[in-house]
């Protein structure tokens, strides 16, 4: 019915609605899947100079890497007493970039919260990839990757287990938990889709790649039946992670005696910190996804309206957070404790510390007005600040805590070499390649829940109740 | 439009799932686990002696401890001369060799290799059995010197015509005796017989000796940096 030429519709925002006027069961399934269904050789050029320059990134990051394993990790800028550099640092940002895809997907989806419909899809795909370039740096930043198996407890010749009572040991099963249980996730939530892409399609391979992909889905009754079971239950398994994750990877901090890692209040506020960047993070992908692919009708000003509030929530919890540190320091009356502050105002990073608080703090509170919050440009300026305000706490906890401990002989400073700029940079072409193949092979959101979706909102009339996706 | 897959391939894939999985796991265990410790890999047993200078046919003319220690009774530190005051035992020079074999057998053609390293003042090259990897420490003196004899690591070399390893030599092997001496500690003087069996009440035997020769504790002795120093 619906040809692939369709006319870019005119940019009428809606705003109060999480679907614009007229959509209809049949519209979302053509909206979506043909953005995917239509031959290789007519790809729009966009996504080709898109996925050429993030490959070019990727190149960066396999050199930078290569280097790495043959030279090792003196090629970084790490030196004791700053032995995490970088390759930390951008572990935990990216890990708690994911973090908002969880959010959406798990928790929203056990509060029966419809707004995420349209962005779950593609909110769980950035958090897998985030996972897949965070998960890299703690098996790289030893120099060593074929070492790596060494993380894990099995029946070795050594007679010795990992130190299971350090928090580095416990992020290895957080970590590998949260990537087993996100990936189940997102595929068992494309089975429908990829079924929808396998009879949609016309070409022979697409529909064998996705017949194998969809796993024999008929949408039977008892399809339907069994699929409600697994994704409630993986969103159950999830929700959990959502806290657990960041919280574990705060103990490799918070455990430690160092002043400025030694901090109870490190688990929920990292975990807000994840969700405040991740938040920000999927906002960034949106605002533009959304306009090349004329999806204005799908992705709502409405939803981004939500996202903005969970930002502008989080973001005060974290800076709660700040305010707390300089508290503690003064309450502790730990000269060390103390000194940290005084460094952090003054020191010789205090340039980092003060655009922390510009990027975190001060930037986002534009986020209270809804004028500015239905602004795409302010919103992509903000979002972009708190990705990198984010970053910038990371440097600041890891970087200006080790570099002055408790010996003032043993301080010392950290200069970031060319490689760990390029294992930095380099990482988005990992991120981004996989994002572009996604948003060209997969449905970016989820064709069936949308179209739960528009049967519940227009069938309100028609006293039908909440129905589950048995109607889709 | 014809369906791309027939019903037959569900139970392909069953099958693949519940057998072919599982049969892939158990195959890469088995081959991963004869990998790091079968006697082929870890050169244990007589079976993987180190071939040595004359060869390793026994009575060939390379050198016999079942000859030299079983049938001569010489003692180890006749020729390992560092085992009791330093890390290496040593190998002996050519010269205590022909301190003997310079009046007995002079003749012998199994022993010309000896008499050429001698007169060219070129060492004979043994092959070196027993292996650590460079980053471990090991000592024998203090071994020796708390009651942990020869045969316990080596076995016993009295009956060897070729040696051979008889310890795979894992860390777990060496932390096995660590976080437990008792169980292997022998009286002084029985350090050297390679015959030496462990008494019906070893475990309080071996309890006395490691409080009189001042053993440190389980978790002293298991500190990394003992051995990766
Ligand atoms: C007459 C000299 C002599 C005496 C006595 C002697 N050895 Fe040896 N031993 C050698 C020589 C030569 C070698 C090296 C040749 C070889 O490995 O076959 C050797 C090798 C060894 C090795 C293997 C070293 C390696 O490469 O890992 C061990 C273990 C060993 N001896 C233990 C003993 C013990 C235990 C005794 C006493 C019970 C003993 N030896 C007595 C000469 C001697
Ligand atoms: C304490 C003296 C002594 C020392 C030291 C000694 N041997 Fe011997 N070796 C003997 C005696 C005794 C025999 C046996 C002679 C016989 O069977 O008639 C013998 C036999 C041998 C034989 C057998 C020769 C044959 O023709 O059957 C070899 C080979 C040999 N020794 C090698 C060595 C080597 C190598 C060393 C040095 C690591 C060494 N021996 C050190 C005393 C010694
Ligand atoms: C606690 C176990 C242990 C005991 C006890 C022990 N050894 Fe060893 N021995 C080793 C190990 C391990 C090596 C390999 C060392 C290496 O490769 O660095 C070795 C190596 C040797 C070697 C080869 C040369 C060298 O120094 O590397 C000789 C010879 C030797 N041992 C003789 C003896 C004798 C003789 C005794 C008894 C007095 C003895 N060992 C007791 C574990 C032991
Ligand atoms: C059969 C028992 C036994 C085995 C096997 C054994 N050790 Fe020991 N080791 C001891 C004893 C007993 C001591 C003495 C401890 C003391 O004095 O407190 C010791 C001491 C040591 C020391 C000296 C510690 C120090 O602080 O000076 C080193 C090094 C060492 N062992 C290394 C090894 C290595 C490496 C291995 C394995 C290749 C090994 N040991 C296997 C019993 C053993
Ligand atoms: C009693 C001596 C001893 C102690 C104590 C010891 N090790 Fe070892 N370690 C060894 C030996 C021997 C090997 C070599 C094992 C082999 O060849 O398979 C080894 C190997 C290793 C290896 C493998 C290295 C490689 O590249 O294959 C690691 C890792 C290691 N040890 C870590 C540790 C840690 C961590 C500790 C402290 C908790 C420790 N070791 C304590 C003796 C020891």
């Amino acid at each position: 019915m619906q040809s692939s030429k369709q006319l870019k519709p005119p940019v009428t925002e809606t705003y109060d609605s999480l679907l614009a006027p007229g959509q209809s069961l049949n519209s979302v399934t053509a909206k979506i899947s043909d953005i995917i269904l239509f031959p290789v050789l007519k790809t729009p050029l966009g996504w080709i100079i898109g996925f050429v320059a993030a490959g070019l990134l990727l190149m960066l990051y396999l050199y930078s890497l290569a280097t790495l394993f043959t030279v090792g990790i003196g090629i970084w800028g790490i030196n004791i007493p700053v032995a995490w550099g970088f390759d930390i640092i951008n572990f935990v940002w990216w890990i708690g970039i994911g973090h908002a895809g969880t959010l959406i997907s798990a928790i929203l989806l056990l509060f029966r919260q419809d707004w995420r419909t349209s962005i779950n899809r593609a909110a769980e795909a950035m958090t897998i990839f985030a996972v897949a370039c965070a998960g890299i740096y703690p098996l790289i930043h030893t120099g060593r990757p074929w070492l790596d198996y060494w993380f894990l407890p099995y029946p070795s010749t050594l007679g010795m287990w990992p130190q299971f009572r350090s928090p580095l040991e416990w992020d290895v099963f957080a970590i590998s938990t949260y990537a087993t249980v996100s990936v189940l996730f997102w595929f068992v939530g494309l089975v429908p889709d990829l079924a929808t892409l396998r009879d949609r399609s016309t070409s022979p391979i697409a529909k064998t790649l996705y017949g194998l992909a969809s796993l024999g889905w008929r949408g039977a009754a008892k399809h339907w039946q069994r699929y409600e079971v697994a994704s409630l239950l993986l969103a159950g398994l999830s929700t959990p992670l959502v806290l657990s994750v960041h919280s574990i990877i705060s103990f490799d901090f918070a455990v430690a005696q160092l002043p400025g890692w030694h901090v109870t209040v490190f688990p929920p506020y990292f975990v807000a910190g994840a969700v405040y960047c991740g938040f920000a993070m999927v906002i960034v992908l949106m605002i533009p996804i959304r306009r090349w692919f004329g999806l204005e009708g799908l992705i709502t000003m409405k939803h981004f309206d939500v996202m903005s509030k969970v930002m502008l929530a989080s973001g005060m919890i974290v800076t709660y957070g700040y305010f707390g540190e300089i508290f503690y320091a003064w309450y502790s009356s730990s000269i060390y404790e103390y000194y940290l502050i005084v460094n952090r105002f003054t020191g010789p990073y205090a340039w980092s510390y003060w655009s922390l608080i510009l990027f975190n703090v001060l930037i986002p509170q534009v986020l209270w007005s809804k004028k500015l919050r239905q602004n795409l440009p302010v919103l992509f300026f903000v979002s972009m600040a708190i990705n990198v305000g984010m970053w910038f706490e990371r440097w600041v906890i890891i970087v200006l805590s080790l570099h002055r401990d408790f010996l003032p002989s043993s301080w010392a400073s950290y200069t970031p070499t060319f490689y760990d700029w390029s294992t930095y940079i380099g990482s988005f072409g990992l991120f981004f390649v996989l994002f572009l193949l996604f948003i060209r092979f997969i449905p970016m959101i989820a064709i069936f829940e949308v179209r739960d979706l528009v049967h519940k909102t227009t069938a309100h009339t028609a006293e039908h109740e909440d129905s589950g996706h048995a109607g889709a | 439009m014809a369906q791309v897959f027939n019903r037959r391939t569900n139970t392909i894939v069953r099958l693949g799932i519940f057998v072919g999985v599982p049969v892939i796991l158990a195959l890469l265990t088995a081959t991963w686990w004869y990998y790091t410790r079968s006697d082929w890999v870890r050169d244990v047993g007589v079976a993987h002696a180190k071939v040595q200078p004359a060869g390793n046919i026994p009575g060939a003319g390379g050198y016999s401890h079942q000859l030299h220690v079983g049938g001569l009774k010489l003692d180890c530190r006749y020729c390992h001369t560092g085992v009791e005051i330093s890390s290496n035992a040593n190998i002996p020079p050519t010269e205590t060799c022909m301190g003997c074999h310079a009046q007995i057998l002079p003749k012998s053609t199994k022993l010309e290799y000896i008499r050429n390293s001698y007169e060219k003042d070129e060492p004979v090259q043994w092959n070196k059995v027993n292996d650590l990897p460079k980053f471990v420490y090991f000592n024998h003196s203090i071994h020796v010197a708390k009651g942990v004899g020869c045969s316990t690591c080596h076995g016993n070399i009295a009956s060897m015509a070729v040696v051979y390893k008889t310890e795979a030599l894992y860390m777990s092997w060496c932390l096995n005796c660590h976080r437990a001496p008792e169980k292997f500690l022998r009286p002084q003087s029985e350090i050297f017989n390679t015959a030496w069996t462990p008494p019906a009440d070893q475990i309080a035997q071996g309890l006395k000796l490691k409080k009189d020769l001042n053993i440190r504790t389980s978790s002293q002795l298991t500190n990394c940096s003992i051995c990766h120093r």
